[in-house]
């Protein structure tokens, strides 16, 4: 091994082989989900067995044994409906209030959670996530998606017939806070550590723009099953920067198939049926709406056969009534994608390509609407439903290989506190660039306050009520003071996977709490402690591996940094430093062959004790020749 | 960690020669990002957003050359350049990259500057959350284009609104940096105010043409 490695400034250096580990893109949809992997940016999709399909749906069927996912799991809507799951993205991060909203288009039942005396009378309780009954399981929607994000990494392992545990996720960019910290959590369910969540417009444009050298503005226009996205990006010189994005959490092609569901319905009714549905039936009933529209993208009608309650009736549905359904469900796609348009200050003709992702941009109306609204024809010469794992691979593959690409994202959302009056102020608008740091100074307003609630809010509109909660905790500690004296500041750091980070501190005092925003809606870490156990994740294993790595991780760091300054000072070496230098980093060495976490810690230690005098005569070294007025400026 | 104590140097020299770098211990420029002997990245510091694009304090920035610099130092401290690194290095490319965006954005939006710029140089500017503005002729003027965009109802007439008060804007710019030129801080201040009412109103009809779009 050589003794020095010389690299660019910020360059990563290329891992040792024993740590080289393989990193999959990872598209979890609403309707379906796909895993990839990319070589020397050569992204491809992961197929199953056989070597055919790239599509996993995103379905997972609860029967007496283990889960079971994908297609398989489709067939069951038919026999066992009621142990069926499905569309479970859209669910993420939610509480039980966003599900009351949308109350009726779930094809499966929601248990509310009873709370228990103690909490209704508690401000500070958390609301409780949705809980899904499924046969007789109770379950959270993270444990589905961690079940799908299983069946991916079992396909990946097998595909590429090593160990998969570290991968790229992609999420909408207009998931908020809460859908965030959901998904990473059913990732650490599943065994992965997530590298990145990107978000998928911007994935998608990274597989596009890879693969056609493109540079100048581009737009993603992104419907999927479950969610709508339309992000802004200017791509030069390698750098994808994330201009503006906006999109609807719950619009998708989903909608659709409930347009055309309800049409039938209808119809039946006009025939005189009464049809009493029960989620099973609902379930059937929508995957007969789901075949009708997949059969309008190339034909201008289609028959279908309608059997519930043990009527059967036949219906005709023309890709005009289709397109009369669903046109107010894109004509709020144009809006959205306009008002992005105006975010970013951008006339439709300044942008040089769309770019169509998800499987629902397949219906003709919408991409006539895209069309008309851009005035030329959208690109879509990757499949829409790989695109987006495709994009994923190729950052993580630069995650963990070093890439001469980077993508710079934004925040899809404005983040405010609750001021007085319920009226929000933000902190970090939508659409700034991430990561990102800001703080915000407030004061009290009664004299001899002693706290402050903090309340952490997402969303656009000016009224408290009107954003969605991310978190609520108090500054308690401030001294007593007269109402405006104290100066609190408030402090958010968004880091490079959207996530948000809030503390708060009384500047006179230096008093101060943080929390990570584990939104109101995510697990807290009790119930994540219990799922991993239940689910035979060895927790703790990992974690003791995970810091025996970076242990090693950071011993290395170490020895190239003694290493390098020994190349540069070597002047001011004495024989007696180089020794006991040179014995500290054997012994380092040494203990980081070995698996005993404090001991690398302590050796690594004892080679900091040694190298101090060494450090020491190159600090006052330096400072005497910046006394003598030798010193060059080193180049910034 | 001593890196989380960055704030606190203010009072000391504006340009402390060197710090002592976190990884080998040795000398290491004060604005360097990385360390000259040993490679390990830096904290941000206490850089002003001009210094942290190598440039002089001034209204008059050229905005492609500065995003230049910014994809250029985006490309070396960004997060995702330390992926496989270890947890110290890995949060001290979250503070570059932060601290990168902040200067950037700010630089770039005129108002921010503009703010920015009054504040470098120990001015606060007007018209900040919860403070009155008080100049009649600005109000009377922010009045009559809030009833002229009221009575817009095409798109047409919001259209020629949007370009009104954007070439307002854009001389308004002209003569803001005039005054930052001759370090009329007062002045400043009174265009900096009519600035940011020129922005919002351009904001507010490029909002109703697309709400009229949508109709």
């Amino acid at each position: 091994m050589a003794l020095l490695q010389i690299h660019e400034p910020g360059e990563t250096p290329l891992p040792h082989e024993d740590e080289r580990q393989i990193a999959v893109g990872i598209d979890l949809g609403t309707t379906n989900s796909v895993v990839a992997i990319s070589r020397d940016e050569k992204p491809e999709v992961l197929r199953d067995k056989s070597g055919g399909n790239a599509i996993v749906p995103s379905v997972v069927y609860y029967g007496e044994d283990t889960p079971v996912v994908g297609e398989a799991a489709r067939d069951y809507i038919n026999t066992d409906a009621s142990r069926v799951v499905s569309s479970v993205k859209r669910l993420m991060g939610r509480g039980i209030e966003d599900v009351k909203s949308l109350a009726g288009t779930l094809p499966y039942h929601v248990e509310v959670p009873e709370k228990s005396d103690g909490d209704a009378a508690d401000q500070m309780a958390e609301p409780m996530m949705v809980r899904l009954n499924v046969g007789d399981r109770v379950l959270t929607p993270v444990e589905v998606s961690a079940d799908i994000l299983r069946a991916l990494r079992a396909r990946a392992e097998e595909s590429l017939e090593q160990t998969v545990e570290k991968a790229v996720i992609t999420v909408p960019a207009y998931f908020d806070d809460g859908a965030r910290t959901a998904t990473k959590d059913a990732a650490k369910l599943a065994g992965i550590e997530v590298l990145r969540l990107v978000n998928e417009p911007t994935a998608a444009a990274l597989a596009y723009g890879l693969d056609n050298g493109a540079e100048g503005l581009y737009a993603v226009y992104d419907l999927g099953g479950g969610t709508f996205d339309i992000s802004l990006l200017k791509m030069q010189k390698g750098v994808f920067q994330v201009k503006a994005t906006g999109g609807d959490a719950a619009l998708g092609g989903d909608d659709f198939d409930h347009a055309i569901a309800e049409h039938l319905l209808s119809k039946r009714k006009d025939g005189g049926a009464t049809d009493e549905l029960d989620a099973s039936d609902a379930k059937r009933l929508l995957k007969v709406a789901r075949k009708v529209k997949e059969g309008l993208t190339d034909l201008d009608t289609v028959e279908v056969v309608v059997d519930l309650n043990g009527s059967e009736t036949s219906h005709e549905v023309t890709r005009s009534d289709f397109e009369a359904m669903i046109a107010k469900l894109v004509s709020r796609t144009t809006a959205i994608t306009e008002q992005v348009l105006d975010d970013a200050d951008v006339m439709p003709e300044d942008v040089k390509g769309v770019v169509l992702v998800g499987g629902s941009t397949r219906v003709p109306a919408v991409r006539k609407a895209v069309a008309d609204l851009f005035e030329q024809e959208p690109l879509s010469n990757i499949d829409p439903d790989e695109v987006v794992a495709l994009g994923a691979a190729l950052q993580a593959e630069a995650l963990t290989g070093g890439s001469d690409n980077l993508l710079l994202d934004v925040t899809p959302l404005s983040l405010g506190l609750e001021t007085m009056g319920g009226i929000v102020e933000k902190v970090i608008d939508r659409n700034t660039p991430i990561p990102v740091a800001k703080g915000q100074e407030f004061t009290t307003y009664q004299d001899g306050q002693s706290a402050m609630m903090i309340h952490v809010v997402q969303g656009e509109r000016e009224m408290v009520d009107q954003c969605r909660s991310l978190a609520r905790f108090v500054l308690t500690g401030i001294p007593s003071m007269a109402a405006g004296a104290a100066r609190i500041r408030v402090q958010f750091n968004v880091d490079a996977d959207g996530l948000l980070t809030v503390s708060a501190r009384e500047e006179t005092t230096g008093v101060e709490q943080e929390v990570a925003v584990k939104p109101t809606y995510g697990i807290n870490e009790m119930d994540m402690a219990n799922m991993l156990r239940d689910s035979m994740v060895h927790a703790r294993e990992d974690m003791t591996l995970r810091l025996l790595t970076e242990a090693r991780v950071e011993a290395k760091r170490n020895i190239l940094a003694v290493h390098a300054a020994m190349e540069a000072d070597r002047a001011l070496l004495t024989p007696e430093d180089d020794k006991n230098i040179a014995d500290a980093i054997a012994k380092l060495e040494a203990t980081m062959a070995g698996d005993d976490r404090d001991a690398i810690n302590e050796a690594a230690e004892a080679l900091e004790t040694a190298s101090r005098p060494f450090a020491e005569s190159r600090m006052d070294s330096r400072i005497r020749q910046a006394l003598t007025g030798q010193n060059v400026d080193a180049v910034n | 960690m001593s890196n989380t104590g960055t704030e606190k140097q203010t009072g000391t020299p504006k340009h402390p020669a060197h710090n002592v770098c976190w990884s080998c211990k040795g000398p290491v420029d004060a604005r360097a990002l990385f360390c000259d002997t040993c490679n390990a990245i830096q904290p941000p510091g206490q850089l002003d957003h001009f210094t942290r694009f190598g440039l002089e304090p001034s209204f008059i920035v050229d905005i492609d050359a500065i995003e230049a610099t910014y994809l250029k130092q985006q490309q070396l401290l960004h997060p995702d350049r330390f992926a496989s690194k270890s947890g110290r290095e890995q949060a001290l490319s979250s503070q570059q990259a932060a601290s990168l965006n902040e200067a950037f954005e700010t630089l770039k939006n005129p108002v921010a500057r503009a703010h920015y710029m009054m504040r470098l140089s120990g001015h606060e500017p007007e018209g900040g959350e919860g403070h009155t503005v008080n100049d009649p002729e600005l109000l009377m003027e922010a009045m009559e284009m809030r009833e002229a965009l009221d009575d817009a109802d095409n798109r047409a007439a919001v259209d020629a609104i949007v370009k009104d008060t954007r070439q307002q804007a854009r001389a308004c710019e002209k003569d803001l940096a005039d005054a930052f030129e001759k370090d009329a801080f007062d002045d400043a201040k009174k265009l900096t105010t009519r600035l940011r009412y020129l922005m919002k109103m351009t904001e507010e009809a490029r909002a109703k043409k697309s709400r009229l779009a949508a109709a």
